[in-house]
């Protein structure tokens, strides 16, 4: 069904169509959130207020991992379909990807100093995250390092490609290796070990997250989408 | 509310990580909203030289970023 909205038009109609609408729901489901998130939900009996850091933390973090997977399912999509809006989505992506892996890595380094007693260590986990936001920014570098577009385009998608190696490192990075981050608590067979009071903030930030998403990566798509096509207008324009 | 801010001792770590996930959502919301307006002026300002409305058909098609968006504010 997908072919549908490759035509960038069509794309064009259905995004302007979705994005208040999308917008109302990212922001109401982060103030939400928030609300949850630092005033109706509990300390932890262990880490006290600290937990809090968890609700933009884990979010931020599953937004760099979805990004990512998203960008390479669309370098794929390009590479092989050749299809028009695939690319111009990883590359809107990029950018908003390697935000969300610097906001995990900061964030997590100010909730390992009071935890851990230490603002980094060199442990799978955390190296493994670093690994991924210099991937964002080895395709960010690479999209833009040729004078043909397409070439760039094809390069930084192969990159994308060859980078998904490292997602199942690093969620599985807490399994397989000791480290001082703790394993997965949401997302495991046996359902959350978490307390639903926790949960709930946790959920409502990464919907809202996942929302704010969309709306920035389809205003980044519009604009590159309408640059381009100034661009023809302006070589028109010389041409006359 | 000073206890609120206070967060238990750890306000100096709880507040600076919302801070910089808020600066971050809100820099590159503001930066994407810009540069669409950017290039919808710029493509404004195009059409009003009188490009893009009929000549340019062939280059769309060649394009492919064809579509006729511009009238969305």
């Amino acid at each position: 069904m997908f072919h549908r909205f490759a035509n960038p038009a069509r794309f064009m109609a259905v995004a302007a169509m979705i994005l208040p609408w999308m917008t109302a729901l990212a922001a109401g489901l982060l103030l939400v959130g928030l609300y949850f998130a630092l005033l109706a939900s509990p300390a932890d009996y262990q880490q006290g207020e600290t937990v809090r850091i968890m609700y933009v933390h884990v979010p931020a973090a599953w937004m760099a991992l979805f990004v990512y997977v998203a960008m390479a399912a669309a370098s794929a999509s390009f590479l092989i379909w050749r299809h028009p809006l695939a690319d111009i989505f990883a590359q809107a992506a990029a950018p908003l990807g390697a935000a969300f892996t610097a906001a995990a890595l900061i964030t997590g380094s100010l909730w390992g100093k009071p935890m851990w007693g230490t603002w980094w260590v060199w442990d799978a986990r955390l190296t493994s995250m670093l690994i991924l936001l210099f991937l964002y920014l080895g395709y960010i570098a690479l999209s833009q390092a040729f004078d043909n577009r397409e070439r760039g385009a094809r390069a930084a998608a192969v990159l994308a490609l060859v980078g998904m190696i490292n997602v199942p490192i690093i969620k599985f990075s807490v399994d397989w290796w000791n480290t001082l981050h703790q394993p997965a608590s949401v997302i495991k067979m046996s359902g959350p070990a978490i307390d639903p009071s926790m949960l709930l903030p946790l959920l409502l930030m990464a919907a809202g997250m996942k929302a704010y998403f969309l709306v920035v990566v389809i205003l980044r798509m519009r604009a590159r989408l309408l640059s381009r096509r100034v661009q023809v207008l302006k070589l028109l324009a010389a041409e006359t | 509310m000073d206890h609120f801010l206070d967060m238990g001792g750890y306000a100096y770590f709880v507040w600076p990580a919302y801070g910089v996930v808020a600066l971050l959502l809100l820099v590159f919301a503001v930066q994407a909203w810009h540069e669409l307006r950017r290039q919808q002026a710029e493509l404004t300002a195009l059409e009003r030289l009188g490009l893009g409305r009929r000549r340019d058909r062939q280059a769309d098609r060649q394009d492919g970023s064809g579509g006729h968006d511009e009238s969305e504010a």
